[in-house]
């Protein structure tokens, strides 16, 4: 998808003298730091060189297709295998017996619940798998699949998850022992007495239930691995397009009681992510299994439906929000009752603590006097899954909700929606700010990028506009929302998956010429990392980012870390690329003063070089402190040679990006068609490595929030039928759908990350919908309609009988 | 990657060749055009046909846009980026400009053809409402010699044509009309998705009367893709507002639109109206030279 760009980037004056100048040219004409630079990995992708799991081709290797459910809940009367079994091209037929004697049916999820590999009792979702093919090819493997006999007996299902708990419902865990409902958890945070004293006092209260529908990521390349198992060494090795790949290889070694030592996860180029590739999927397993029985390297890759009707989807969110204001307009208390539909099986991919995400973010950018929210866990006949597509771990629902109910309030006080959040935005005195729910928000200047959207878009010119369209007939709407993000997940003594602690490993080696490797856990999926990163070396140490290589994707060549989501790429792994590289200019100006014959307090830093406080002629830059540090040049005491330095940071606290977006839209009357004219987004994420790639992200994500908002859904009919299974029936927004966007930029930076940089990977996924929803409910003058806006959808909504979006329209 | 059932593959040299191909072949073998339906069809194997005849190499003879006499003729193997190219078909017949803009993407328009797509005879397909607007004929070839029939009477009902199992629809006629306009209205949930609901309108004006008028109807649920009931509203009336929306509710009273999720049936219906009014309005005003 190509979007034209039309950035209006304006700068404000930062806070703080970070790094923000910008750098002198590198020799290969890069930046030499921070700065706009093409990104290094295009140079493969523009060519068509991108090497991608389905790439990966291994000697004798095999081919893998998973047989999946029709039926969202059956029981498995019988599995007859034998006909597949007989094909000439299949090698292995696994079934849900076959692992049982592995004692691999079923595995642990990233929410401490189990999950069927291949079904053993019964099927809970349509497209579950139920058994697994290895052949010499794809088509045989495909084929064969249609020769597997199952005998299924349908059973009631659960599609409605406000039914769940329903008594009566069907028991969907009943391989739980004891489980007599579909109840998965209970969660509160904020405190319930002051928020309701709050809302008994209250002069206005307003209430609004509304739908974050289940959407999924859709990323263009879909999940897939190629296991080789090597009888000889016991080595096996997983090309994964994983976003985690050591946390991969620690679950595989739990699951599997593999040796973690004998594992190698190798992640190859991967087309997009979003969330969608945290989970362990029973495909891999699978793929695994069929390796260890065959004896060859096995390619199993999902086709599209298979991604879509299986993988993990995101939000499904039932919200019942209310808030309490002053007649006046001053935001006194919010409340939040949440259904969470968590599909069939709990495996959302999320900090441990945290069974709602970071949900309880929901009191967004405002000052309140109290807030409560209560989430509710319940299992459906749904695939499994929840955290995903870049939702910045159920920040995407928060900001939702809260940005959606204070439009709903300014319609009640009959308020300017963009009057009634300047009331009441945190001013930047009040930072850090602790939230009723707990949140330590960094830093911020609110007020300024409410001010700066405001500016971009001309909007008391727009609200002339449309009154002057309202009364020719004409429907026009403006969409305000103002978000907090929290990003970069950890600290560890507060957030950790599976009880691994979310920090994150970095190493920087410096080779005798001055060029560098710098090893990454984080794994990037298309955000730039190869040159971000580099270019947080070249600001630290000054080696040009074309003379660093940043190695990511490969366990046995990397250091220990979680993973790439959550926008925490940059907040953790870029802190501690930015810690190694000090600590390697640290140790550089050791070598620098032994070979200049001072102290190093007499030296000081220069961009790349260290040199004589006082007589800059008297220096050694940073490529040839390396080749000294190689030398014969005899060092201190306890200072070993060679440059090299390595990390492991452990952030304080999430940064707080944040930001103010205004969408503008035009409907039309007739037809409900939605038409997004503008789009204005100011961000703040601190300091822009690579301003081009962070507005590209938030590109991206606009993209993704207008699809939420019109077009973007999975529902399924009440026999258990997804009806979102392709790209026919799910629908992606083209360019065709979104305006030229208009870009503003604050910054304020991070006072905890040693760059200043809060991240920004989720920002505009975050914060986008609501912009986009709160513009269309302004222009049809109706306080709330589900997502996603289709036309259908608006013009119920006029009509004053919006749709359920979850369900099959009847 | 794409993994359908096995099949074999046939290469057509002529029309002939690919009617005597499917004369030997019988009713498990299929024409593939474009194959925009019938590739993706066969991917999430719905369609398993046992033989692919593939008639691109026709190109040469069945790929054309022109003036004969008083009508224009399209070639079957057309692809829709060259009806949507042709200044033929922007001169006389808008409506097909109109839809070609709305249907699918480039990426389709450069490879599906218009034969292939009114044979497949889905029901939420553009041209099938817009040559039945034009009141336009189809070509149909077989063994023995060639019939004409109305493009109105082509279809029997949804996927389902009056070409026999060794036939081949070769190519689309319209009669070019003095005097006349036409337009396409569309309502789509994102560019590139099949219609939720669309209508095109073919009018031929006498002074300030309709002498002639033709409504084409997709995805609504309407037998032959057409609505006599709103033509004959208008034919022999001034278009006055009122009159259109009448020809627009008149439209609307005959569909019987699936609710699927596109859309509810109801707002479907409202959509037949609405755009069956907008095209009457934008064809009259081509017809009258005030577009």
């Amino acid at each position: 998808m190509t979007i034209i760009e039309e950035t209006t980037s304006t700068t404000a004056t930062s806070t703080t003298a970070t790094a923000t100048d910008t750098a002198a040219l590198s020799p290969g004409g890069n930046p030499m730091g921070f700065g706009r630079m093409l990104r290094k990995e295009d140079v493969r992708f523009v060519r068509g060189k991108g090497n991608y799991i389905d790439d990966v081709k291994r000697p004798g290797m095999l081919h893998g297709a998973i047989l999946r459910s029709p039926y969202a809940h059956a029981r498995i009367v019988s599995i007859d295998t034998s006909a597949a079994e007989a094909h000439p091209k299949v090698r292995a037929v696994i079934t849900g017996a076959t692992l049982e004697g592995l004692k691999l049916a079923w595995m642990p999820t990233m929410s401490y619940d189990t999950q069927a590999v291949l079904a053993t009792d019964k099927v809970r979702f349509q497209g579950q798998e139920v058994a697994f093919v290895v052949a010499d090819d794809r088509y045989s493997a495909k084929d064969a699949l249609e020769l597997i006999v199952v005998d299924y007996e349908p059973l009631e299902v659960v599609m409605d998850a406000r039914k769940a708990l329903d008594p009566g419902a069907p028991v969907i865990r009943d391989d739980k022992e004891g489980k007599t409902d579909n109840h998965i958890f209970d969660w509160e945070s904020g405190s319930k007495e002051a928020t309701d004293a709050a809302f008994a006092s209250a002069e206005v209260v307003v209430a609004q239930a509304m739908l974050y529908p289940r959407s999924h990521p859709a990323p263009m390349e879909t999940c897939g691995m190629v296991a080789e198992m090597n009888p000889v060494s016991g080595k096996l090795t997983l090309w994964s397009n994983t976003q985690a790949p050591h946390a991969h290889r620690t679950v595989y070694a739990l699951v599997a009681g593999l040796p973690e030592h004998k594992i190698q996860v190798i992640c190859p180029d991967i087309g997009g992510g979003f969330g969608n590739k945290v989970p362990i999927y029973p495909g891999y397993v699978c793929s695994i299994v069929g390796s260890i029985v065959t004896g060859k390297p096995v390619k199993w890759i999902e086709d599209r439906s298979e991604n879509l009707m299986s993988t993990g989807f995101a939000r499904d969110y039932h919200m019942k929000g209310e808030i309490a204001a002053t007649r006046d307009g001053k935001i006194v208390g919010l409340r939040v009752d949440v259904l969470a539909d968590h599909g069939a099986f709990n495996a959302t991919a999320q900090p441990t603590n945290y069974p709602a995400g970071f949900f309880h973010i929901f009191t967004g950018s405002y000052d309140y006097g109290a807030a409560h929210c209560k989430v509710t866990g319940v299992y459906s006949n749904k695939a499994p899954g929840g955290v995903a597509y870049a939702c910045s771990f159920r920040i995407t629902e928060a900001v939702y909700l809260v940005e959606r109910i204070v439009d709903c309030l300014a319609a009640e006080l009959k308020m300017d929606p963009a009057e009634l959040r300047m009331k009441n935005l945190l001013r930047p005195e009040q930072f850090p700010y602790t939230t009723p729910t707990g949140w330590e928000y960094d830093s911020g200047d609110y007020p300024r990028a409410l001010q700066m959207a405001l500016d971009i878009a001309g909007y008391a010119e727009l609200r002339k506009e449309q009154a002057e369209k309202r009364a020719r007939g004409e429907l026009m709407g403006i969409g305000l929302s103002f978000f907090t993000e929290g990003v970069g997940a950890g600290p560890r003594k507060h957030m950790d998956i599976l009880g691994l602690g979310m920090a994150d490993g970095c190493e920087l080696r410096v080779h005798p010429t001055g060029k560098a490797q710098l090893r990454l856990s984080v794994q990037s999926q298309g955000q730039g990392h190869e040159t971000t990163f580099a270019q947080i070396v070249a600001q630290e140490v000054g080696i040009p980012p074309e003379d660093v290589e940043v190695i990511n994707g490969d366990t046995d060549n990397t250091p220990f870390g979680l993973g790439t989501y959550g926008s925490r790429s940059t907040p953790v792994s870029g802190a501690a690329a930015a810690v190694v590289a000090r600590r390697v200019r640290d140790k550089a100006r050791i070598i620098a003063a032994v070979a200049l014959e001072c102290s190093p307090d007499d030296l000081e830093w220069n961009r790349d070089r260290w040199s004589v406080k006082g007589d800059p002629s008297q220096g050694k830059t940073i490529q040839e402190i390396a080749m000294l540090s190689h030398s014969s040049l005899e060092l201190p005491d306890g200072v070993e040679g060679h440059l090299d330095a390595q990390a492991v940071y452990n952030p304080p606290n999430l940064t707080y990006p944040f930001g103010a977006y205004i969408c503008v839209v035009d409907v039309d009357a007739g037809t409900g068609q939605v038409k997004v004219r503008r789009f204005i987004a100011v961000d703040d994420c601190g300091p822009r490595i690579n301003p081009m790639i962070v507005e590209g992200q938030v590109h991206g994500g606009l993209v993704d929030g207008i699809g939420m908002a019109l077009m973007e859904v999975i529902a399924f009919d009440d026999a258990g039928n997804c009806l979102g299974g392709s790209f026919m029936d799910y629908l992606l927004p083209t360019t065709m759908e979104v305006p030229s966007f208009e870009l503003g930029e604050t910054v304020t930076p991070s006072p905890h990350h040693p760059l200043g940089c809060k991240g920004v990977g989720e920002s505009a996924t975050v914060g986008s919908p609501p912009a986009v929803v709160n513009a269309v409910m302004d222009a049809i003058g109706v306080r709330h309609a589900d997502m996603p806006l289709t036309p259908a959808q608006v013009w119920r909504a006029m009509q004053g009988r919006p749709l359920r979006t979850d369900l099959a329209i009847e | 990657m794409q993994t359908p059932r096995s099949f074999e593959y046939e290469r057509a040299t002529s029309v002939d060749h690919a009617i005597a191909l499917l004369e030997r072949l019988g009713p498990e073998a299929r024409l593939v055009a474009g194959g925009h339906s019938l590739l993706p069809m066969m991917k999430l194997r719905l369609a398993a046909p046992e033989h692919l005849i593939d008639i691109n190499p026709l190109v040469a003879d069945l790929s054309y846009v022109r003036v004969e006499g008083n009508e224009v003729r399209i070639g079957a193997m057309t692809r829709h980026a060259e009806l949507l190219a042709s200044p033929i078909i922007a001169e006389h017949f808008a409506i097909l400009t109109d839809a070609e803009k709305v249907i699918a993407d480039p990426i389709v328009r450069n490879r599906g053809t218009i034969g292939g797509s009114i044979c497949q005879a889905d029901p939420s397909e553009d041209l099938s409402a817009a040559f039945a607007a034009l009141k336009a004929s189809v070509l149909i070839r077989s063994g023995t010699g060639e019939r004409l029939i109305s493009a109105r009477d082509l279809h029997v009902g949804p996927y389902e044509t009056a070409v026999g199992p060794a036939e081949m629809l070769t190519e689309v006629r319209i009669a070019i009309r003095a005097g006349s306009g036409s337009a396409y209205e569309k309502v789509e949930r994102r560019v590139g998705d099949w219609a939720v609901a669309a209508s095109g309108a073919w009018v031929q004006m006498s002074g300030d009367t309709v002498a002639d008028a033709g409504i084409g109807l997709t995805a609504l649920g309407v037998a032959h893709f057409c609505s006599p009931e709103a033509e004959a509203v208008l034919i022999g009336h001034a278009p006055t507002a009122e009159v259109i929306a009448a020809a627009g509710a008149a439209a609307a009273s005959i569909t019987n639109p699936p609710t699927d999720q596109r859309g509810p049936s109801d707002y479907k219906r409202h959509l037949a109206d609405i755009l069956t009014q907008r095209a009457i309005t934008r064809a009259v005003a081509r017809a009258l030279g005030r577009n």
